[in-house]
């Protein structure tokens, strides 16, 4: 097993670590949300009213019609939600509770084909939990990527413990391996932590496919993020593409091809200082959370880390690809001579810390950028638009998610993970 | 919190359509001021460091105020050590205040007008830069600069310095040198010489500073002692003398992570192999004399006008180090190379910056090549 190390980063320590006590809920609604997915524009399949099970097509991609989105549970489809110009940001799912789904028909994850698998993942909607780099879009079935790459661990403040919620579901993660090997011609990597619990599930399975690699790395977040390690691995080269998923996306895969049935379980980590008892529940995809939130006043619930989730104080529904909620402290309040009070804890509101100015200092986000790639270069290069520079500095081996850490430390203030994202954005549509 | 409520009353008078919108800037700066906002993250990431421009700016301030104290002090000895008087420490500190605090006003009012000016015309928030840079400039000038001079220079150094390219963090060079290069090229014999450096200063006292004396044929023997220029009893700029102070004050900013180590490092470099190289002056009295401490770390560290890359910080340090020596010693017209070297290597750290940038963007290239000979 080869070890790296990554040097560069931090490693943020927030108040309220979740217990490792796990608790069963029953959401009462699920929303699937369009938004959650990159480029993605839904074509409606259900309306208000109809009754759907767990795996029936809710919506499908315009711009890729052959990738839909299916229902993490059976019940009735409550309401379309839209917001500005009728775009559609959820479609909520109210349970019937009886957990009835489509049945896919079980196969083998030895004997069955690359085709198979496809189609069977395509049209359980399983397929949408892979993605792929660059861009951060839904995988291209038919695109045959340069590696699969699966982190096994969550460097980001308070993340899940992995090793914790795969623990029982060995079986599971090893068939969905066996069937993600099958999708590459290259490796499938998996990047494991030393000290977690979850190299124990890795080294309970002997008999992976010889394509599988596993990797232990070691060091600071963003260690822990896919494109960190995709650079350690084998970095992107304009015109290739790798292909990743989570580890409890391997779970659900695993198990749609044991038992031919999309099971939308999450465990999820309900994590934060705002947040009373902070422990973790298994739940399913788009769980409506709000029964089990037992926050503090004044406070921001987040599906997914402060780096990078997102701010569903609103609508209190999970984010597809999220197993973790976070509940911080609103930091709205006016502080006398903030700027000059010496500080004790370094993150603990949402506070901005100060306002938006001009590039100022340098070498700052070098600190805790761990990429062969001049970050302020790369940023300026997207605020201008310059595909060829972005190109030429190394777009393609990023996404805004590696830039989190600089956008936290940024003394300027600028919306850098919002001005990545958008020069990838930029290069996709021109370039598709 | 009576002040809170004063500022939510009147500041609807400062926004869009207020009765006094056209101060909306000047209105900010000094509630921001006050009190750091209450604005919360609205997308990416949903904490931010406490770090911010304001306190990055105002660690320099705090680093600079034991040059700015000694630099007191130190105006008033020298004035009466060329008297040959005897007076007591706050007779010494009140002369040095009375003749420091006027630069301090000019340098403030005349910066800070335009500054203000600037942010109302372009609608944008005031930044805090000119407080570092206003701080500056009275420290990296001869005492008995006229104040008109010091007006001109300032004025000169905020508008064709800075805010022509855009403000803070847009500049080429670094304006508080622009500002001394400015009055060093208009008015040389106000700023240079053996006269300039002691407040009003005995006739026949000499006032030369360590560089004067090299530069005019003297030896190690005519200098000061070792001592007195690192504790900084000299006639000189007034920040510049005392390197403990500068320590201090460097030491600080380099703890904070608001300097560069790797500049300081690669100067001093620079320094000490030129003038191992061609000087027969020993390489230490190069760092003690003149303004090379001082512009090390106060200056060339300044990261708007510095290379910004690591290696470019490496290879923009050991070139301001060694011009700065060689001008010292080559040149026959000024004594100090600092300023102008420093001044020389803003103008080429984008260069620097660029080579640098684009031996990565090679080495990428290699790999895209090597990459797609693969797949063939």
């Amino acid at each position: 097993m080869d070890k790296i190390k990554i040097r560069k980063g931090l490693d943020i320590r927030l108040a309220g670590e979740p217990s490792k006590h796990l608790e069963s809920f029953e959401p009462t609604s699920c929303a699937l949300k369009p938004t959650d997915f990159i480029g993605v524009t839904p074509k409606m399949h259900v309306e208000e009213g109809d009754e759907v099970k767990a795996g029936s097509v809710l919506f499908h991609n315009k711009n890729r019609e052959n990738i839909v989105f299916t229902s993490p549970i059976s019940g009735t489809v409550k309401a379309i939600v839209r917001g500005e110009k009728r775009a559609i940001l959820r479609v909520v799912i109210e349970s019937d509770g009886k957990n009835e789904s489509i049945d896919f028909g079980a196969s083998g994850a030895e004997t069955v084909t690359r085709g198979e698998i496809i189609d069977k993942m395509v049209s359980s909607g399983v397929w949408t939990m892979l993605r792929q780099r660059p861009f951060a879009t839904i995988a291209n079935p038919a695109d045959n990527p340069k590696h699969i790459f699966i982190s096994m661990f969550d460097t980001a403040p308070l993340a899940p413990d992995n090793g914790y919620i795969i623990e029982n579901q060995s079986d599971e993660f090893n068939a969905g391996i066996k069937v993600l090997s099958k999708l590459t011609d290259g490796n499938v990597y998996i990047n494991v932590r030393k000290d977690a619990l979850q190299a124990d599930v890795v080294r309970r399975v002997p008999t992976w496919p010889e394509n599988v690699v596993v990797t232990e790395f070691s060091g600071p977040h963003p260690a822990g993020n896919v494109g960190t390690q995709i650079n350690a691995l084998s970095p992107i080269n304009k015109g290739e593409v790798v292909w990743y998923c989570y580890p409890q996306d391997v779970i659900t895969i695993g198990k749609l091809f044991l038992t031919g049935r999309y099971d939308s379980t999450r465990i999820i980590a309900m994590t934060g200082a705002a947040m009373h008892n902070p422990h973790y529940y298994k739940t399913k995809i788009g769980a409506d959370i709000s029964p089990i939130l037992d926050i503090e006043e004044n406070s921001r619930v987040i599906s997914g880390n402060v780096l990078t989730g997102t701010n569903i104080t609103d609508d209190k529904h999970l984010c597809f690809h999220d197993s973790q909620v976070t509940v911080i402290h609103e930091g709205n309040q006016y502080k006398l001579f903030g700027w000059l009070l010496p500080v004790f804890k370094r993150f603990t509101d949402t506070n901005t810390n100060g306002d938006r100015r001009p590039y100022i200092m340098t070498g700052e986000f070098e600190r805790v950028f761990p990429f062969d790639i001049y970050p302020m270069q790369l940023i300026k290069a997207c605020l201008i638009k310059d595909i060829d520079q972005m190109e030429e500095l190394g777009i393609y081996e990023v996404d805004a998610e590696d830039f989190a850490l600089c956008e936290v430390i940024d003394p300027s203030k600028t919306p850098i993970q919002q001005i990545i994202r958008e020069g990838l954005e930029f290069i996709r549509k021109e370039t598709s | 919190m009576g002040l809170r409520s004063f500022i939510d009353k009147i500041k609807p008078n400062f926004e869009q359509g207020g009765k006094y919108a056209k101060f909306h800037s000047t209105f900010e700066a000094f509630e921001t001021f006050l009190y750091t906002p209450n604005r919360v993250t609205s997308n990416g990431a949903h904490i931010r460091n406490y770090v911010d421009m304001k306190r990055n700016m105002i660690y320099v301030v705090i680093a600079l105020i034991p040059c700015f104290l000694f630099g007191t002090w130190n105006i008033g000895y020298q004035h009466f050590l060329s008297f040959g008087e005897s007076v007591t420490f706050w007779q010494i500190i009140g002369y040095g205040l009375l003749k420091i605090i006027p630069l301090y006003l000019v340098s403030y009012i005349v910066g800070l007008v335009i500054e203000f000016t600037f942010a109302e015309i372009r609608h944008e928030e005031v930044n805090e830069g000119y407080f570092v840079t206003g701080f500056l400039i009275p420290l990296i000038m001869p005492v008995d600069v006229p104040l008109w001079m010091l007006a001109l220079a300032v004025a000169f150094a905020v508008i064709i310095g800075k805010e022509v390219f855009g403000g803070s963090g847009m500049n080429v060079v670094n304006p508080a040198l622009l500002a001394r290069a400015f009055l060093f090229f208009s008015y040389p014999s106000k700023m240079t010489g053996d006269s300039v450096w002691i407040a009003e200063k005995a006739d026949a006292y000499s006032g030369a500073t360590p560089l004067g004396t090299i530069f005019n044929g003297g030896s190690v023997n005519d200098l000061p002692s070792l001592m007195d220029m690192f504790v900084g009893t000299i006639p000189g700029s007034v920040g510049e003398t005392s390197k403990i102070a500068i320590l201090i004050g460097g030491i600080f900013l380099i703890i904070t992570g608001v300097s560069s180590l790797r500049i300081i490092i690669s100067t001093f470099i620079g320094a000490i192999a030129m003038s191992l190289l061609i000087s027969d002056v020993p390489f230490y009295y190069h760092l003690l004399m003149g303004g090379f401490m001082f512009g090390t770390f106060f200056m060339a560290t300044d990261p708007v006008t510095a290379a910004q890359t690591n290696i470019g910080k490496w290879i923009y340090g050991f070139l301001i180090g060694t011009i700065a020596i060689l001008i010292r010693v080559a040149n026959p017209g000024y004594p100090e190379g600092m300023m102008l070297a420093i001044l020389l290597m803003n103008v080429f750290a984008p260069l620097i910056d660029w080579c640098v940038v684009a031996c990565n963007i090679h080495k990428r290239k290699k790999r895209w090549a090597a990459a797609e000979r693969r797949t063939r």
